[in-house]
């Protein structure tokens, strides 16, 4: 579904990846691990659009879709949950779930979505008045998600969903991960710093280092190979 | 007791126009993070736009009843210089979109003398008297206060705008927008909004109340001249920043409170040593204490993040 050819980004004189090159089959979970800096949410940014690539080319869907603006990019269904959640602050749960669903013409549809983020995290039906900027990290989490889930998207890019948020929200967030994957059939790319969690939920991986892909395989090989259990899973 | 009621209501009007201009100032720092020093001269261009409908369709304008022509004018002048604003965004600020913000704020310096230079060229220096839009006769004047028929249809015409901004920016979909860019530009991008359109509307929308603005304020001072949008313009300034910078119902409170203030200190100044020619530098003596002890602003909050 996704094609990642020999991706290079640089910022100014730093290069932040040089040749990338990864593969998301439709209907999978594929993550992307590798330590802080190594280049992991620079590839999300470069895949929707937020920072120009240098070379390379992004394949989706069978279209070239390099140097699109990120607008364009969302308009296709590839989504992105941002590093730090970035939800909008001021606005309640149920404006930022709107904003999500910003290019949604259908209103019964949104309002079915809605329904469906509601019964994936309750709790943002507790909180749906609520500004998003009063929420616990975790909360916020989950209405980052929601609020991508509304976008209707086939794609959905996740960056370190278990960053700074409480152990016991983390595993319910990553189950949640798997049933939109299961239920939807929605194909998931995922940025993680958690490598053993990713490697948990996620098909195939590949793994990142200082811009450009160390290692790849099957999640559960991965997580046999002594050398990933040595620099990512403590072992 | 009367003089003070009618100074208060003196101060009302006069501050309603600071609040039109204000929220412009506001909406704009809300979604690019500057101040357009070039609104206070959309405002004068509003009046002379005005100007210029007026003796371009006198005599049609003239066989109607004040009020529909005035809104025929009012609305014309808005659209043109909402339009005007966009322009100034797209050739001015959108090449520097992502340059430090020092940059984009001095353009905006050299923007607003362009305006002020270039209407000098095509308007001339001096001054010219505003055609008579609203009736200036009083509309009562009862307990010894005086109210003029322009000044109740500036308060009436700043209120309905005021209520229609809100409508837009609480009720559509590009206000949720341009509130979800003010909050966050790369999120909101990330939601498929193209932030560059509704960058150009609120310049449109923040341009057109600055044209209203001036149109009001010259059918109460009526004669403009092409740098009479200075001083309310830095006025309005201050009131954004005393309401809280980006905070839109900071900004018409703020207008209110610096209106009011500077004409009570033009009535009653002297009696406590202040020459009412002084009044004029009451919004900076406020701006000063603002900028010392809340420089978040009335309404305004310190941005708080969680991690």
């Amino acid at each position: 579904m996704l094609a990642v050819e020999n991706l290079h980004v640089a910022y100014g004189s730093i290069k932040a990846l040089h040749g990338v090159s990864l593969k998301v089959p439709a209907g999978s979970i594929v993550t992307l691990i590798g330590a802080n800096g190594a280049g992991k949410s620079t590839t999300l940014r470069a895949l929707s659009g937020l920072v120009k690539s240098s070379s390379g080319s992004i394949r989706y869907d069978g279209q070239s879709i390099t140097g699109l603006a990120p607008h364009k990019i969302v308009s296709r269904g590839l989504c992105h949950v941002p590093e730090g959640r970035m939800v909008f602050t001021n606005l309640t749960v149920r404006e930022n779930l709107a904003m999500g669903a910003f290019l949604q013409k259908d209103k019964a549809w949104i309002a079915q979505q809605t329904d469906y983020v509601f019964h994936l995290f309750p709790r943002l039906k507790e909180r749906e008045n609520q500004a998003a900027g009063t929420m616990s990290g975790g909360e916020q989490q989950m209405l980052a998600i929601g609020r991508a889930l509304l976008g209707k998207p086939k794609f959905l890019m996740l960056d370190e969903p278990s960053l700074g948020i409480a152990p016991l929200l983390v595993k319910s967030i990553f189950e949640r991960i798997v049933e939109i994957n299961r239920e939807q059939g929605l194909t998931i790319l995922l940025v993680e710093q958690n490598a053993n969690l990713a490697l948990d939920v996620s098909h195939y991986g590949y793994v990142l280092e200082t811009g450009s892909i160390l290692l790849e395989g099957p999640s559960a090989e991965l997580k046999a190979n002594p050398k990933v259990q040595e620099a990512y899973l403590g072992a | 007791m009367e003089q003070f009621l009618q100074q208060l209501l003196n101060g009302l009007f006069q501050g309603s126009i600071y609040a039109l201009i204000a929220l412009g100032y506001t909406m704009v720092y809300g979604v690019l993070r500057f101040i357009n020093f070039a609104h206070g001269d959309v405002f004068m261009l509003g009046a002379f736009t005005a100007l210029g409908l007026h003796k371009a369709f006198g005599p049609a304008l003239a066989s109607m009843p004040w009020p529909v022509s005035l809104i025929l004018i009012l609305l014309a002048s808005m659209a043109i210089c909402g339009a005007l604003g966009i322009i100034i965004e797209l050739l001015a600020y959108r090449p520097l979109r992502n340059r430090p913000r020092l940059n984009v704020l001095i353009t905006a310096i050299g923007v607003s003398l362009f305006i002020e230079y270039t209407a000098q060229l095509f308007f001339g220096a001096t001054q010219r008297p505003f055609p008579e839009l609203i009736p200036r006769t009083p509309v009562a004047s009862t307990g010894g206060l005086t109210i003029s028929v322009a000044q109740v249809i500036v308060l009436a015409t700043t209120i309905t705008l005021l209520i229609g901004l809100r409508i837009v920016v609480m009720k559509t979909r590009m206000g949720l927008a341009m509130r979800a860019l003010s909050l966050n530009p790369t999120a909101s991008t990330l939601m498929g909004v193209n932030n560059s359109v509704v960058i150009s509307f609120t310049f449109g929308l923040g341009s057109a109340l600055a044209a209203a603005g001036g149109i009001l304020y010259a059918s109460l001072y009526p004669s403009i001249e092409p740098f009479m949008g200075i001083q309310p313009g830095l006025k309005a300034f201050v009131a954004a920043v005393l309401g809280g910078i980006g905070n839109i119902p900071g900004a018409a409170l703020g207008g209110l409170i610096i209106g009011i203030t500077e004409t009570l200190v033009k009535g009653y100044g002297q009696h406590f040593g202040i020459p009412s020619g002084y009044s004029e530098a009451v919004a900076f003596v406020i701006l000063i204490l603002i900028l010392v002890f809340k420089p978040s602003g009335i309404l305004g909050k310190t941005e708080r993040e969680k991690v």
